[in-house]
């Protein structure tokens, strides 16, 4: 909780503490914002916005539930229906593969490792990028489309849903690659945000990929 | 309560937790029926939100940055609250201040009357309340001759202390409380803390308002 500061009728004090943190030189500007929570506002932006993603998928597994449910058809999936659940599998366990080098590469700049750090990086990219291909080639191959019934509906409206996310992950890990590459990251905290932050949204879009493979594919 | 979730390392570490779970409903289904994974996976998840519930208790306190004065003045922070205009308490900071040029600064932590109250951001009353502890205190300092001046803090007194610390340079700290088992300060390791973690003189004065005595801490 933020704290709700009233100083009283004392203009030297804000004067006396912004002297003291610059040096004694003049202060210009306001004053640095408190920051009680210990954590810094753009690490603390990623994590608002992954509450507010966390409810968009709340939405549709809410529409998936329900029909599966409440609703509750005959067979469900549809007996035409049939999921490669081995395949699905080993994307999964590429997908997840993915986070453990991006842990790895935040691990390796966190030591001042930068080579691990480029190569954490790269693999997560590529794992990425595998598991969107392998999925693009399972919409094309699967024999069925969101047209067909509710289940086809809710299938591509949750997988291309994550199948979205994990595409906006591999922009932002383009970035951290690209920079990475060209040296802007160091083994302080401040000087990794750009791979901190994409690495907790890849983290985010893994856990929902776990979630999905398993409400879908296995449940 | 704080964040359970503020870095990379930490949903990596709900990344695995998760994985781990997953792994035992995948296992359960394929070796029972779909219903017995989808029961295990609700208690899963009840279980989860329930160490979530628990690891984001309390606050989350980070190393205290100290700001460096220079100009000469000894400056005193106390920190207080339903002791803040104890007889004590005026007389420490006089003690503090004397014969030296000298400034105080009051902190009153604004603190909700319930745990409703904090999670419902419904910190008005407290809020207000601090502030009048701390006018008049400051008021008694500056008629008796004190340069003083004072702020309302956050409702975790640790997190009050770190906040001001972070930009008043202070070269001496007075924590005021009411006695032991009848100061949750005190439950909560406040002054063991930050004599734990800060560099300055950290003087502690326990005041019992009944007796209208005070006692070193």
């Amino acid at each position: 909780m933020e704290s709700s500061s009233a100083a009283l009728g004392h203009p030297a004090a804000a004067g006396a503490s912004a002297g003291a943190a610059g040096g004694g030189g003049h202060h210009h500007g306001p004053p640095e914002a408190h920051a009680s929570s210990k954590v810094d506002r753009q690490v603390l932006g990623m994590i608002l916005f992954i509450v507010s993603e966390v409810m968009l998928f709340g939405a549709f597994f809410a529409a998936y539930f329900f029909l599966r449910v409440v609703v509750n058809p005959e067979a469900w999936p549809p007996e035409s229906v049939h999921l490669p659940v081995a395949i699905a599998g080993i994307n999964t366990a590429i997908l997840v593969s993915s986070s453990f080098t991006m842990h790895y590469a935040l691990e390796g700049i966190r030591r001042g490792n930068h080579l691990a750090l480029k190569l954490g990086l790269a693999i997560t990219w590529l794992l990425g990028a595998t598991f969107l291909f392998i999925q693009v080639n399972e919409y094309i191959h699967i024999g069925f489309s969101a047209r067909d019934g509710a289940f086809g509906s809710v299938f591509y409206g949750l997988t291309g849903l994550h199948g979205a996310h994990v595409f906006i992950g591999l922009l932002l890990l383009t970035f951290a690659n690209i920079r990475a590459w060209r040296g802007h990251f160091g083994p302080a905290a401040k000087e990794h945000l750009g791979v901190e932050i994409p690495g907790i949204y890849w983290h985010f879009v893994d856990v929902m990929w776990i979630i999905v493979f398993v409400t879908v594919y296995i449940l | 309560m704080h964040n359970p979730m503020r870095s990379e390392a930490e949903a990596f570490r709900w990344l695995v937790v998760i994985l781990a779970g997953a792994l035992t409903v995948i296992a359960l289904t394929l070796l029972t029926r779909p219903l017995v994974g989808a029961i295990w996976a609700l208690v899963l998840i009840v279980a989860g939100l329930a160490m979530a519930l628990r690891d984001s208790r309390g606050t989350e306190h980070g190393p205290l940055a100290v700001t460096r004065g220079g100009d000469g003045r000894h400056r005193v922070l106390a920190l207080a609250n339903q002791t803040v205009r104890s007889p004590a308490l005026l007389e420490q900071l006089a003690e503090s201040t004397r014969e030296r040029r000298a400034e105080i600064r009051v902190v009153v932590p604004a603190l909700p009357g319930s745990r409703a109250e904090l999670w419902a951001s419904d910190t008005d009353e407290a809020t207000e309340l601090a502030r009048q502890r701390m006018e008049l205190c400051v008021l008694d300092l500056r008629e008796a001759g004190h340069r003083a001046n004072g702020a309302v803090g956050d409702s975790d007194p640790s997190v009050a202390l770190a906040d001001a610390l972070a930009e008043y340079p202070a070269d001496e700290i007075v924590i005021s409380t009411l006695p032991p088992g009848r100061s949750r300060w005190l439950d909560e390791r406040v002054v063991e803390r930050a004599r734990e973690e800060l560099s300055l003189p950290v003087r502690h004065l326990v005041w019992d308002p009944e007796a209208k005595r005070a006692t070193p801490g």
